[in-house]
């Protein structure tokens, strides 16, 4: 039997596509080299952010996702727990409270306090903060455990595909006709014909210390940073516990192909934001430090629709360090628009024919 | 041209001196008080010109051609022109049930009390697969301690094979004497398979490890060693086999001029982790290793090869456990909870199997044949748990 659609990737993105092609009813068969969220999808801090965007396409596909989540990530450590975003220098309390506000017009719950208040949150907080906005719809999950509740009851082949033609893919095991291929590589979408570029990720773990941070809390310049094409290392502060106890600290990023080494300047950039954020950090020991690459499109914005180059290849990749958060409406609107129903968010700006995608 | 070594045991203090000796300047790199390693603990006196031994000293990262440093002057960064990996190798324990409650302990660390002098229980048992077993019997009965047993998985028949392993190296039957008076309480195809308080279930073992029968022994501790993994941190990205480091002829490791020497890259005793740090600190120097050490090698890997096939660990193991037999101490994970995986990334990040302290170096190997996992090594990137505050004022200027 032939399948309805060949799904290459088996990380959250791949995984949401697969799971919402399944709940209309088409056969699917989901392809990886190294199995269920083998890449970036493990690679990254399991984020359902709404505080990061601005008003515009993303930030209402993460709004669309954010709601769809709660069903569809009940085993895999679902936590509401809501974002604290956090001002450092009097000069950022202006621009914070702006972005804010349009976020509010945007209908997103961002609230600010004052910085008592987010003491009282966070009681192990810098007191030094200027400003502090909190967004109650932040949540977080683990992304592993969610990758594998959207792929229950769909076949995930371990093979390589080395080339497709929107109606097979050849893989390392022979060739597999279908109706429809969704190239969900991430990182490495480039191969099939998108312009998608890696883009380092490092987070670092301490020891458990449960209970001390309780919110996902970054600096205000953290939106600044996901938001820039630099290539060179940019960090920002961003500190959250994991359901286990311990407490990651990203983020970084930086451009420098696939090469995975981790460079000590990287851990000591981050090292620094997050005692400024956290001064009681600076005792608690680092056990590992681990990296991803996230697939990033030079305009910033995920990549979703059919190639018109390659009639039944679709494309559904480039949510740079976002994928988690934007997967099930990621999913769902790749579905609606492959069967031709009317989509949930309106899908002309993640469309594949813009001139910084096709290469 | 400075040579740095990593590990003073009896490899990197063979590498340091040799180094030496051939003109290099060197540091020697190690975490102890005194230089000997786990094999010389405490008993080697090192001293040797041209060789800085840095004492209580940690390496935690190694970076283009520098390793970070922890010790008691703070962090530092020390570069190198040739680096020798030596850091050796610590236990494997297999899991079974009570293994994790108190009064067992690796054999390599009942070793390493026995040589500080410490008594450490009334009744103890040695359990596990391979020659060092009888040293750990010896010195704990040295100490005062009633030997129950020394039970040996695997059965001496095994050994029947590797006569051309055994003839290039009769000096190592020799060393069986010195154990003469532990060999009556020696008892082979045997395992400690379950321990309750002070009631130990020893098991005789068909060829593969499964239980044929059982009888109940009393001891107050059991010290357990299915053989060794190797201390591999400090090259995430260099090339293994079995996780042992891959070395040419020349110790080189497949990272630009790193060398590797001794129980890092394969089990054979302390006089082929000699041979390997003469070999190494010559070659580390730019010199060409002595034919004497170079034969010494290629007899002594001849010995570490048959020993690895005959004390290979075998899959019966995994019937001693129970459902709720604990894997992983520090996230207590039990055999239960470990998912259906295809990758040790996955199987981590769905069970917090190897997520704990030790970041897996006890469990990591044995949920990965539990589960049928590809065991990939593990890559840490940080060798050693570093506060935050050190990180944030790592320095930048090498020394």
């Amino acid at each position: 039997m032939h399948p309805d659609v060949v799904v290459m990737g088996a990380g959250i993105i791949g995984a949401a596509c697969a799971q919402a092609l399944k709940a209309r009813g088409l056969g699917v068969v989901v392809l990886d080299r190294h199995g269920p969220a083998s890449g970036t999808s493990a690679a990254g801090e399991g984020n359902v952010l709404v505080s990061d965007k601005g008003p515009g396409p993303e930030l209402d596909l993460a709004r669309a996702s954010r709601a769809l989540w709660p069903e569809l990530a009940q085993d895999a450590e679902w936590e509401e727990k809501g974002g604290l975003v956090v001002a450092t220098t009097p000069s950022a309390v202006v621009p914070l409270h702006a972005f804010a506000a349009a976020q509010r017009e945007a209908g997103i719950d961002a609230c600010e306090i004052s910085v008592e208040d987010a003491l009282t949150h966070e009681p192990h907080l810098n007191r030094e903060i200027t400003a502090a906005v909190h967004y109650l719809q932040d949540a977080q999950l683990n992304p592993v455990k969610a990758t594998r509740s959207l792929l229950r009851g769909i076949e995930v082949r371990l093979a390589e595909v080395s080339t497709t033609d929107g109606r097979s893919v050849t893989t390392s095991d022979g060739v597999i006709s279908c109706g429809a291929v969704v190239n969900a590589t991430g990182p490495w979408a480039r191969d099939f014909g998108v312009n998608v570029l890696p883009r380092r990720g490092v987070v670092l773990v301490t020891t458990p210390i449960p209970g001390t941070i309780r919110h996902k809390v970054y600096d205000a310049d953290y939106v600044g940073a996901v938001s820039s094409g630099d290539a060179d290392l940019q960090t920002s502060g961003v500190v959250e516990s994991t359901q286990a106890g311990t407490v990651l600290i990203g983020s970084s990023r930086q451009r420098k192909g696939f090469d995975e080494t981790i460079e000590s300047r990287v851990l000591t950039a981050l090292a620094q934001r997050a005692i400024a954020m956290f001064p009681m950090l600076r005792n608690v020991p680092v056990m590992r430090a681990y990296g991803g690459f996230r697939p990033y499109a030079p305009d910033h914005l995920p990549i979703i629709g059919e190639d018109p180059r390659t009639p039944g290849l679709w494309h559904a990749t480039g949510h740079e360090g976002a994928g988690v958060g934007l997967a099930p409406a990621t999913g769902r609107l790749l579905a609606q628009l492959l069967t031709g129903e009317d989509p949930l968010v309106d899908p002309r700006p993640f469309r594949v024919d813009r001139p910084e995608v096709m290469v | 041209m400075r040579v740095v070594v990593v590990g003073a045991g009896p490899a990197g203090m063979a590498a340091a001196r040799t180094a030496a000796d051939a003109g290099a300047e060197v540091v020697m790199v190690d975490s102890e008080p005194e230089a000997g390693g786990q094999y010389l603990r405490g008993r080697a006196r090192f001293e040797h010109p041209g060789v800085t031994h840095l004492k209580n000293t940690e390496v935690w990262m190694v970076e283009g051609d520098s390793l970070h440093l922890r010790g008691p002057g703070g962090a530092r960064l020390l570069r190198f022109d040739a680096l020798v990996i030596a850091t050796g190798a610590y236990d494997r324990p297999l899991p079974f049930p009570g293994w994790d409650g108190p009064g067992v302990i690796t054999a390599g660390a009942a070793q390493a009390l026995a040589k500080q002098g410490v008594t450490l229980a009334g009744r103890v048992i040695v359990t596990g697969t391979g020659p060092f077993l009888l040293p750990v019997a010896t010195a704990l009965q040295d100490l005062g301690s009633t030997l129950v047993g020394v039970y040996e998985a695997s059965s001496p028949t095994r050994w029947l094979r590797e006569a051309k392993a055994i003839t290039a190296n009769r000096h190592k039957i020799g060393e069986l004497a010195s154990y003469r008076k532990v060999l009556p309480r020696l008892e082979t195809r045997t395992a400690v398979i379950a321990k309750h308080g002070d009631r130990v279930t020893v098991a005789k073992l068909d060829s593969q490890w499964r239980p044929i029968s059982h009888r109940t022994e009393h001891a107050d501790l059991v010290c357990v060693g299915y053989g060794f993994l190797p201390r591999t941190d400090l090259l995430p990205n260099a090339s293994r086999t079995h996780d042992f480091l891959d070395v040419d002829d020349h110790q080189r490791t497949s990272v630009a001029n790193v060398y590797a020497a001794g129980e890092v890259t394969g089990i054979g005793g302390a006089d082929l982790a000699e041979a390997e740090g003469v070999v190494a600190g010559a070659a580390a120097a730019g010199r060409r290793p002595p034919a004497k050490a170079l034969e010494a090698v290629r007899r002594g890997r001849l010995f570490a090869a048959a020993l690895a096939r005959a004390h290979e660990v075998q899959p019966g193991w995994q019937t001693w456990l129970h459902p709720d037999t604990t894997v992983c101490r520090c996230e207590k994970v039990r055999l239960e909870d470990l998912t259906d995986a295809t990758s040790m990334r996955e199987l981590k990040l769905t069970s917090r199997v190897a997520l704990g302290r030790c970041q897996g170096r006890i469990c990591a190997r044995n949920a990965a044949e539990l589960t049928g996992v590809p065991f990939d090594g593990q890559r840490r990137v940080i060798a050693v748990p570093i506060p935050l505050g050190e990180l944030a004022e790592l320095p930048e200027d090498k020394s």
